[in-house]
């Protein structure tokens, strides 16, 4: 099914950090997951025009349009992200629908500089029509055809979801959050069975560019823990590219604020810990 | 100058406590010449000369060697030189001592030469036998020898745009000894330079800041195949050179005018862009015909250089305060590196001058079929409050895809070399390629010279030249070893280059003037 336009939170022109090369980066708004550990909680959810960063915005630049739908002038907007901050539902009322041709165009200008573009958020399986659109126009351009095609994603999509992207799609970075089905659930709000069922079938399908392990202290990173988790991937596949990281508190909403900050010498530990079991792609983070 | 100010000039210098011996010896060397008339130059130029309305980066008054010199040392190498007494040597030890001979006598506007050859060409001759590591080791000893006995930064050296043995062995050194000198070009062309050199390139950059990137394709247009990258972004012909370089500050210009925009590119511009042209003209004749540079110096007498290879540089600079003091008059918005309008007239600006230079006859500039080299001048220590050539003012660069496309159509016309330096955050370090994308892509959307730096190695880049932060940190105390530091002790205080306020002020190459 063609998607002609999708609902973007913003868009990045050079990222040196979402995968190989210079990226565009596409991020959609919404997520599925309410992970305690999230650096851009404004791309969870929709906005329900409730208003409550109408009057805060100190450029007046946020109103009512004629559907009473919370807009943005974009003329006054100085991306102060005060709208952002205030906002109680996890959302922000600078998302916008944008139509495929459109960003197509952007991306366009900026190919002569980038080795592809990753598709992230919020959670871009949730708009797989889209995202699937987007991916196979710039399959299909002669110009464009040589850009890589990444997803970022938390795995939760099903196979059926990854089928649309599957023959579009050059690869996909999973977030691995916990091996353990109580850990994810308190980490996510999400059982974890269809994130290890992505992760075994873009195995199989050879389109899994890394899996990502977000460290939060006293959560997810334990010596075992990470040694489980690292023998798991190792059996699905032992040239899997792993990517370690620490989590850092930067964006992450207040009520999270008690996390402590990874370890920078247990993160080394973890990292000879993943090595050991037969990991040769690692990247630490 | 009378003769008591001459004499209480010279007493500075030599009593001057910062100054190396050598520094002392440059500057009185300066004022000499300074001490003697200028060439003849009508009224209006010699007003607007005074008035720094053109400028001749104090060059001096009396014009005795050429600006920028190329020699031909591959040449030199091939036939030995009569002059230094040379049999052309027969290994790669006897190459680099030819070398290190040569280096010292080639003349320049800084008293050090400012190019070195293109190591991976001219050495490639001798290097068959030499195994890895023997080439590491003698090129390391080679290297440390430059940057001591050669301490300025505008001291430049060119590589690519084939991959070689020689290019990867320099640039391991360079990650390791962390020196200034020499200064690097890396030449890149987009089907004979594989990415994983630029990947070792970028990796350097990481440490050291150099090399800057060169767009092959686009220097063999103007230039033919023998041209180098040297001193900092000036792209000349091997064999040959520039004699002066002379620049027009856009932003006096602008000040000047009254009238608008379209009066400005049809009477005012004209006006003064022939005024330097003459500056430029005088300073030319005065080399070549008076002090006879090219019938005595030993490089021309052996064919090392020759005077058919060489033009003049004709700079300019301050287009972005011209650009946004026109618009302003005008009563239009805009703002020169945001807006299209302000770009666009920028764009129209740089076209006008390149037609007039164009169509400027200069004497002894066969290099250039008797033409200038249009530049776009990167600045010196003492421009305050005007912008480098077309660049975007410090701190008020867009984001880097914004930058590149609002600077990038200038530099076409730009032969003789255009700087723009790109500031990338310390992320990049660990995906290198990203930064390959962007040269490929900067290369590709018709850029000349690629520049970035990070923030976090230990180098400042002040104008395209380098110094180590450290050295800037202590130049008050101890003064400085290399001739350049000085230089951008007050580069940096003037532009902002850094929050680091260093209180005194002195200029190797284009303020050499005793302290006040
Ligand atoms: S962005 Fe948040 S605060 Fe603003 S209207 Fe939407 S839901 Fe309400
Ligand atoms: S970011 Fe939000 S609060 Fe700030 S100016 Fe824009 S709309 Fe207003």
């Amino acid at each position: 099914m063609k998607a002609a336009q999708g609902h973007l939170n913003d868009v990045i022109r050079f990222s040196a950090v979402d995968g190989p090369g210079n990226r565009f980066v596409v991020f959609l708004q919404g997520c599925n997951y309410n992970c305690v550990a999230c650096h851009n909680p404004y791309t969870i959810n929709e906005c329900d025009s409730c208003g409550k960063c109408v009057e805060p915005c100190p450029e007046m630049a946020l109103f009512y349009d004629g559907h009473n739908q919370v807009a943005v002038d974009d003329d006054l907007c100085t991306d102060c992200d005060i709208c952002i901050q205030v906002c109680p539902s996890d959302s922000t009322p600078l998302s916008k629908m944008v139509r495929l041709e459109s960003l197509v165009r952007q991306i366009d200008e900026v190919s002569p500089f980038i080795s592809g573009i990753t598709v992230s958020g919020g959670e871009p399986t949730l708009q797989a029509d889209f995202v699937a659109s987007l991916f196979s126009s710039i399959k299909c351009s002669e110009k464009l055809s040589r850009l890589t095609t990444l997803v970022d994603s938390n795995g939760s999509a099903s196979r059926a979801v990854w089928d649309r992207l599957l023959p579009v799609m050059d690869g996909a970075m999973i977030d691995l959050k916990a091996l353990d089905p109580d850990t994810h659930i308190a980490m996510t709000g999400a059982d974890n069975g269809p994130v290890l069922d992505t992760i075994r079938y873009l195995a199989e399908w050879q389109r899994l560019y890394e899996v990502r392990l977000l460290m939060v202290p006293g959560r997810n990173d334990s010596p075992d823990t990470v040694e489980r988790t690292a023998r798991w991937l190792y059996d699905i596949d032992p040239s899997m590219r792993i990517k370690l990281i620490g989590f850092r508190q930067h964006g992450v909403r207040p009520q999270f604020a008690d996390i402590p900050e990874a370890d920078p010498q247990h993160l080394e530990k973890l990292s000879g810990i993943i090595r050991g079991v037969g990991i040769e792609e690692l990247v630490l983070v | 100058m009378n003769m008591e100010e001459f004499r209480s000039r010279a007493r500075d210098i030599v009593n001057d406590a910062t100054l190396t011996f050598h520094q002392r010896r440059h500057y009185l060397a300066w004022l000499a010449e300074n001490a003697l008339e200028y060439p003849e130059l009508s009224k209006e130029a010699a007003e607007a000369l005074n008035k720094q309305i053109i400028c001749d980066l104090f060059e001096g008054s009396a014009p005795y060697r050429g600006r920028y010199i190329l020699p031909d040392y591959g040449r030199a190498l091939r036939n030995g030189s009569e002059h230094l007494e040379l049999e052309p040597p027969q290994d790669l030890d006897e190459a680099l001592n030819f070398l290190l001979i040569m280096y010292t006598q080639v003349p320049s506007i800084t008293g050090y030469p400012v190019y070195l050859g293109d190591f991976d060409k001219i050495l490639e001759p001798y290097v068959d036998d030499v195994d890895d590591e023997a080439l590491y080791k003698k090129l390391k000893l080679f290297w440390i020898a430059l940057d001591r006995i050669l301490p300025d930064a505008f001291v430049h050296t060119n590589l690519g745009p084939r991959d070689s043995r020689i290019s990867r062995t320099i640039f391991r050194i360079e990650r390791e000894a962390l020196q200034v000198v020499p200064n690097i070009s890396l030449k890149v062309d987009p089907d004979l330079t594989p990415d994983d050199l630029i990947l070792d390139a970028v990796q350097t950059v990481f440490a050291t800041g150099k090399p800057h990137f060169v767009n092959h394709p686009l220097m063999v247009r103007d230039l033919g195949e023998d041209y180098a990258a040297v001193s900092c972004y000036n792209s000349l012909k091997i064999g040959g050179g520039s004699h002066t370089l002379n620049r027009l500050n856009l932003k006096e210009v602008a000040l000047l005018h009254q009238g608008d925009i379209d009066s400005f590119i049809h009477d005012t511009l004209p006006h003064y862009v022939e005024l330097n042209a003459e500056l430029i003209e005088a300073r030319i004749r005065y080399l070549v015909e008076e002090a006879k540079f090219f019938e005595h110096d030993f490089l021309a007498v052996e064919g090392l250089i020759r005077l058919d290879r060489f033009s003049a540089m004709y700079g300019i600079y301050g287009m972005a305060e011209a650009v946004d003091l026109l618009l302003e008059a005008a009563g239009k918005p805009g703002r020169y590196g945001h807006d299209d309008a302000a770009n666009e007239l920028s764009y129209q600006i740089t076209k006008k001058i390149a037609d007039l230079v164009a169509a400027r006859p200069m004497p002894y500039c066969d290099g250039n079929n008797g033409r200038a080299f249009l530049h776009s001048q990167s600045g010196i220590d003492s421009d305050l409050e005007v912008t480098a050539g077309t660049r975007i003012p410090i701190g008020d660069e867009p984001e880097m895809f914004d930058h590149i496309k609002a600077v990038a159509p200038h530099h076409d016309l730009f032969q003789a070399g255009v700087s723009d330096i790109f500031h990338v955050e310390d992320t990049v370090r660990r995906n290198p390629s990203a930064m390959v994308d962007i040269i490929r892509g900067a290369f590709r959307e018709g850029m000349r010279d690629f520049t970035f730096n990070l923030a976090t190695n230990g180098f400042i880049r002040i104008t395209g030249y380098l110094v180590r932060k450290c050295d800037v940190d202590q130049f008050d105390e101890m003064g400085a070893r290399h001739g350049s530091t000085t230089f951008a002790a007050g580069s940096v205080k003037n532009s902002h280059v850094t929050e680091r306020n260093v209180k005194r002020v002195l200029s190797r190459e284009s303020s050499p003037r005793a302290p006040q």
